[in-house]
């Protein structure tokens, strides 16, 4: 997927004001992974929703208020945590590197 | 039923992809996933064309269902296994969903798309073509789905386990969280059930959790076994594999699944709801 853009999952369509989105792209050594899978973990640790990534590693969630995790599973790599605070609202983007 | 005939593992399906007999089907919520590449040989169901009357809310009746399953070459002899993304999360959806027509042998690849995906299993882009069959269906079997005057009928009175994430349940989000929020119905849950996520019923890698660290979970989470129960969720897949943990793999007796779920519920006039964290009592 050389040439895929980094970041900024498009927003149309999608009601910005009302959500609380989380989203984001999973790298390894900088190029896009495809098949990984993100969860989403409420505060409690608890899992609220997963999603495979798309062909350009590209991830969303619409979360509610708060913090979350985000937990990244791929093939051949250990699982990567990363902490994200949502707001209705506004967009959170995230980068997520895999070893 | 039991784990060991209704679940096989990723490695069962890989030794048995050219076995006669066995037609192995993806369903998946994303329904474009299979297109990005499947298991060898197998064939692809849609949940929300295929599966859903297109009018109005409801399955496809005996014939459409007949038909939908003689056109995808499955006969009624066939072993037919189950497998998809998201914890076999629509794959259970369809496991019930074969069952209630009377499939008579169906199963679940055990930890689904992903845990084939992390064991690095081949995938393929070769869609195969198989002959038509003439499928013949059951009546649906009434025993396994729950309406709505059910789950009302069942407050205070029988288990109702509500499988949705602890923030949908309380009533802080209304939809799975890679969803949109915005919904036309209240937030919450029927009164007196549990909540027990559906995603409690997996480890990480999707696979199910031993029989023992399942019946824990329910034990736990306050179930009755002298009752029956309904298990629901937002529009009644997650519920499906939840209804196929205490029904196929612990053997419970009665369990019914509301497909209707929180977008009936949630839109009836007049019903009880309960707000936050506590399943909140009969009377509110």
């Amino acid at each position: 997927m050389c040439g895929a853009t980094e970041g900024g999952l498009s927003l149309d369509g999608v009601n910005v004001a009302k959500e609380a989105l989380i989203q984001g792209q999973v790298l390894r050594d900088g190029e896009p992974v495809g098949n990984a899978y993100v969860r989403l973990l409420d505060k409690t640790g608890e899992f609220t929703a997963e999603v495979p990534t798309s062909a350009s590693g590209h991830f969303r969630f619409f979360a509610g208020e708060g913090q979350w995790t985000l937990r990244t599973l791929a093939p051949k790599a250990d699982p990567v945590d990363k902490q994200v605070q949502a707001a209705v609202g506004s967009v959170a983007e995230v980068v997520v590197a895999i070893g | 039923m039991s784990r060991e005939n209704s679940l096989v593992t990723t490695q069962w399906v890989e030794d048995n992809l050219d076995t006669p007999g066995i037609v192995i089907v993806e369903v998946d919520e994303d329904t474009t996933a299979y297109d990005k590449g499947h298991i060898k040989g197998a064939i692809k169901l849609d949940w929300s064309t295929e599966l859903q009357d297109q009018v109005r809310r409801d399955f496809v009746n005996k014939q459409q269902f007949e038909q939908l399953l003689s056109s995808k070459g499955i006969a009624n002899d066939d072993t037919v296994v189950l497998y998809g993304g998201n914890n076999n999360w629509f794959a259970a959806y369809a496991y019930w969903y074969f069952t209630l027509y009377g499939h008579a042998d169906v199963k679940l690849m055990d930890g689904g798309r992903k845990k084939w995906e992390l064991d690095s299993r081949e995938l393929v882009d070769e869609v195969p073509t198989r002959p038509a069959t003439s499928y013949t269906a059951q009546e649906q079997d009434r025993s396994i789905r729950a309406f709505r005057d059910d789950a009302i009928a069942a407050i205070g009175v029988q288990n109702l386990i509500d499988v949705r994430s602890p923030d949908e349940y309380a009533g802080r989000l209304l939809a799975p969280a890679h969803l949109p929020q915005e919904q036309s119905q209240r937030a919450g849950h029927v009164p007196t059930s549990l909540n027990v996520p559906w995603s409690k019923n997996c480890n990480d890698d999707g696979t199910f959790k031993s029989d023992d660290d399942l019946k824990a979970l329910y034990a736990e989470a306050g179930i009755d076994d002298s009752k029956d129960t309904i298990a629901l969720c937002r529009i009644g897949e997650r519920s499906s594999l939840t209804w196929f943990v205490l029904k196929e793999l612990l053997g419970h007796a009665n369990v019914k699944n509301y497909d209707g779920s929180w977008t009936e519920y949630g839109s009836l006039v007049g019903v009880p709801i309960a707000l936050g964290d506590e399943p909140g009592s009969a009377d509110a």
